[in-house]
């Protein structure tokens, strides 16, 4: 756009030098640093700098050069509209829609779990991950939906890539759904147990949300803003009453509850959300998920540049060797897994092309929407790893290390991550679980309790000192679990409207979506598909994180690479291959981390990588009828051995899925060059009038 | 004292301004596009048929943003 003619003047390109020479002095401090500590200042200096300059010469060349948006194109906003589903949007205001569609918590959670390595490594996987990989791929998604009237993904590689790759990216999407609500649910299930405050909290939003459905809907309808008020009030209201619950040990008791209860509850909870009608449970706590998660993004953003607190994480730490006690492996793979969203997320090219393009009122609006509503993404990545860096490091240990390897008291963690080389003592520890409000913070693994001790820490030093420092802490696993806890409840029902699809090509009576029998049998297999692996999780005595996270990663990477694979397909099938570098670089790369990854969590003999390995370890060990720690009898042995097998399968069928959707790429890439002309299948030519913007 | 009253009117501009963007895309977040634009759009192009009040616009937002189907997806992870 215009961009482009102003950058020629003098003045604008002594403005681009500036900016680039503050982001490189800004990024030599970070990275080159040794010693002493850093402040979070550079780091968000560096990222900002980097994330314009990504944007004007990166991002932008991709969109003009590599695939040729057209200004003439008419788009499916002009040529649908209909005033609901396709509306030419002013692109400030879908900017807002999209960037809220796409984050969420993984990129929240994924930096503080990367962050065992020091903040070093997961930031420059953030940075170049979504600069070169993440923004490129939500741009191009976005790019061939709007030239495709808004077709999903899945529609996509049917029609470019044929029948059998769209199955399998099919069956693909369908795993990315089960394994990412499980995790996410695991996440909820270990931030609030044994916490009654929150759990609390949590528990109130169910009732808020029932009240403000029934406002919404009988007392005021479509009062949208009073709605969230009395909602968001109700819910501080609940977040302040909630320390009283969790010092009261006759109400505290009712909701300090046992990991196996809360996953019971969580799936229970998404079985009822997902069958009772949207509008009294589902909506409104998607209303005021939304825009508490907008809000407190922004109150940490704010909070982080008025405080400006050091890094107390070493940049590099010594368990990029792959033995850290967070999560399993080493790395490479395993770092490029652990952080997918913020820096590549697959999930992202779902919702590209979903609502997004089909309000977009020009086409040289999409790098502004798709690039960089991904770079804001990346830079709430690059917030939730300092959150984790800012907290003492002994400290990050205690929280997510599991309790089989640190024990259970604060002086037996404090000497095993002492001899870590994390100096620590157990007034430490204890200090922070006072400080917060809970009876202990060991071993609360899953990412969102170190984020909340973070957030807490900056918030509280600016507003409320200490005293405050409980409410801000709950005020965080809040925020985290509902928006978590939504993505649980609309997660269920996409999956329940796959499996009839996928169930009903045999029983044809089983896709109609109005019946109630359907309904339910369907919104019951899929609560059963992702409770079963959130059960395991929480029984896990390794804590499920650290087995269930890389699998999480590695399937979200696995459709990141199958996304791009399409992308550069459709580049070839345009005549385009002179730039289908631009996805090949980041598809290569997914490729090979995914691969690798999903390989070694089925193969690697070392038994806490390898599901196999560990399978065998502890099938011997039953047959030689001997107990292996952490199982206490061998019925939870065979268990071990029987999840193991099914998590090795699920791996091996990921890195089949991402092998399979290549060779059928490259099949179809070299049919394309073959071709003289060009075969993408678009909708629409160019040079039908379109929409301006005439905001 | 002119000046200050442009001053004043212009910040109550913007203000109206920001207020107005604000809200529009706070309402797209969770799916409600613009009413205005909807009811403008159908008074052009199908003035021979009927126009849902807000009320039941809203309604019907409310149930496509949760219709199954394809391309529903959000909240990412």
């Amino acid at each position: 756009m215009s961009t482009i003619n102003h950058s020629s003047a003098p003045q604008t390109k002594l403005l681009w030098i500036a900016v680039a020479l503050l982001g490189a002095v800004a990024f030599a401090i970070v990275a080159l640093n040794r010693g002493e500590a850093v402040n979070a200042a550079w780091l968000v200096i560096a990222a900002t700098c980097i994330y314009f300059i990504a944007y004007r010469f990166y991002g932008l060349f991709v969109a003009n050069q590599a695939l040729g948006v057209d200004s003439t194109r008419q788009t499916p906003a002009a040529r649908h509209n209909d005033g609901l589903d396709y509306v030419p949007t002013n692109r400030y205001v879908l900017y807002g829609h999209h960037f809220a569609a796409i984050a969420g918590a993984g990129p929240l959670v994924g930096p503080v779990l990367a962050a065992q390595m020091g903040y070093l490594p997961g930031t420059l996987w953030i940075l170049a991950g979504a600069v070169f990989g993440g923004a490129v791929q939500d741009m191009t998604v976005l790019f061939l939906s709007t030239r495709r009237d808004g077709r999903s993904l899945g529609d996509i590689v049917r029609a470019e890539m044929g029948v059998v790759a769209g199955t399998i990216a099919g069956v693909g999407i369908l795993l990315i759904c089960v394994i990412v609500l499980a995790v996410l649910a695991l996440v909820v299930v270990k931030a609030l147990i044994g916490s009654p405050w929150g759990t609390f909290a949590v528990f109130c939003s169910i009732p808020i949300a029932l009240l403000m459905g029934v406002y919404s809907r009988f007392i005021r309808p479509g009062r949208i803003g009073e709605m969230s008020l009395l909602g968001c009030l109700l819910l501080l209201a609940a977040l302040i009453y909630g320390k009283t619950v969790s010092e009261t040990p006759a109400l505290a008791a009712y909701f300090d509850l046992k990991g196996e209860t809360l996953a019971l509850i969580i799936i229970g909870y998404g079985f009822v959300a997902s069958v009772l009608p949207v509008w009294l449970l589902l909506a409104p706590r998607d209303y005021l998920s939304t825009f508490l998660k907008i809000g407190t993004i922004a109150l940490l953003a704010i909070g982080i540049i008025i405080v400006r607190p050091d890094l107390q994480m070493p940049s590099v730490t010594k368990f990029i060797d792959g033995s850290g006690p967070v999560w399993a492996g080493s790395l490479f793979p395993f770092l490029f897994i652990t952080i997918a969203c913020g820096a590549v997320s697959g999930w992202h090219s779902l919702i590209s092309s979903g609502t997004t393009p089909k309000m977009i009122e020009n086409e040289t609006q999409i790098a502004f929407i798709g690039y960089g509503a991904m770079l804001m993404e990346s830079f709430v990545a690059i917030m939730a790893m300092i959150g984790a860096s800012i907290i003492h490091p002994g400290v990050y240990f205690a929280m997510n290390s599991a309790s089989g390897l640190i024990g259970t008291t604060a002086e037996q963690a404090a000497q095993v991550i002492s001899a870590w080389g994390f100096v620590v003592t157990p007034e430490d520890i204890t200090q922070v679980a006072k400080d917060v409000g809970e009876t202990s913070i060991m071993s609360r693994t899953g990412g969102a309790p170190t984020l909340a001790v973070g957030m807490a820490q900056i918030l509280s030093s600016f507003l409320g000192g200490r005293t405050l420092m409980g409410i801000w802490y709950h005020f965080a696993i809040l925020f985290e679990a509902l928006f978590i806890l939504t993505t649980v409840d609309a997660g269920t029902r996409v999956l329940r409207f796959m499996i009839q699809d996928l169930i009903g090509n045999a029983v044809p009576a089983f896709k109609e979506t109005a019946s109630w029998t359907n309904n339910i049998i369907g919104s019951a297999l899929s609560c059963v598909l992702w409770g079963y692996f959130l059960y395991v999780g929480v029984v896990d005595p390794l804590g499920g994180i650290w087995t269930l996270w890389p699998l999480f990663g590695t399937a979200n990477q696995m459709l990141a690479a199958i996304a791009l694979t399409v992308c550069t397909v459709v580049l070839f099938k345009m005549k385009r291959e002179r730039f289908a570098w631009v996805t090949v670089v980041p598809a290569t790369w997914l490729v090979v981390c995914t691969v690798t990854a999903g390989l070694e969590k089925v193969f690697s003999p070392n038994p806490n990588v390898g599901f196999i390995s560990h399978a065998i370890k502890y099938g011997d060990a039953i047959a030689a009828g001997q107990l292996l720690a952490p199982a206490k009898t061998l019925g939870e042995m065979s268990r071990i051995v029987f999840n193991d097998y099914i998590d090795a399968s699920l791996a091996a069928v990921f890195v089949l899925v991402v092998v399979a959707t290549v060779v059928y790429g490259l099949i179809n890439i070299w049919r394309a060059l073959g071709n003289p002309r060009p075969t993408a299948m678009e909708i629409g030519l160019a040079g039908v009038a379109a929409g301006g913007s005439h905001a | 004292m002119p000046d200050l009253q442009e001053l004043f009117d212009q910040s109550a501009r913007a203000a109206r301004a920001a207020r107005y963007w604000s809200t529009r895309t706070a309402r797209l977040m969770i799916g409600v596009p613009d009413y205005d634009t909807y009811v403008a759009h159908r008074r052009a192009k199908h003035p021979d048929q009927p126009i849902m009040t807000y009320v039941e616009f809203f309604r019907e937002r409310q149930q496509a943003r949760y219709a199954l189907g394809k391309g529903r997806f959000r909240g990412c992870c």
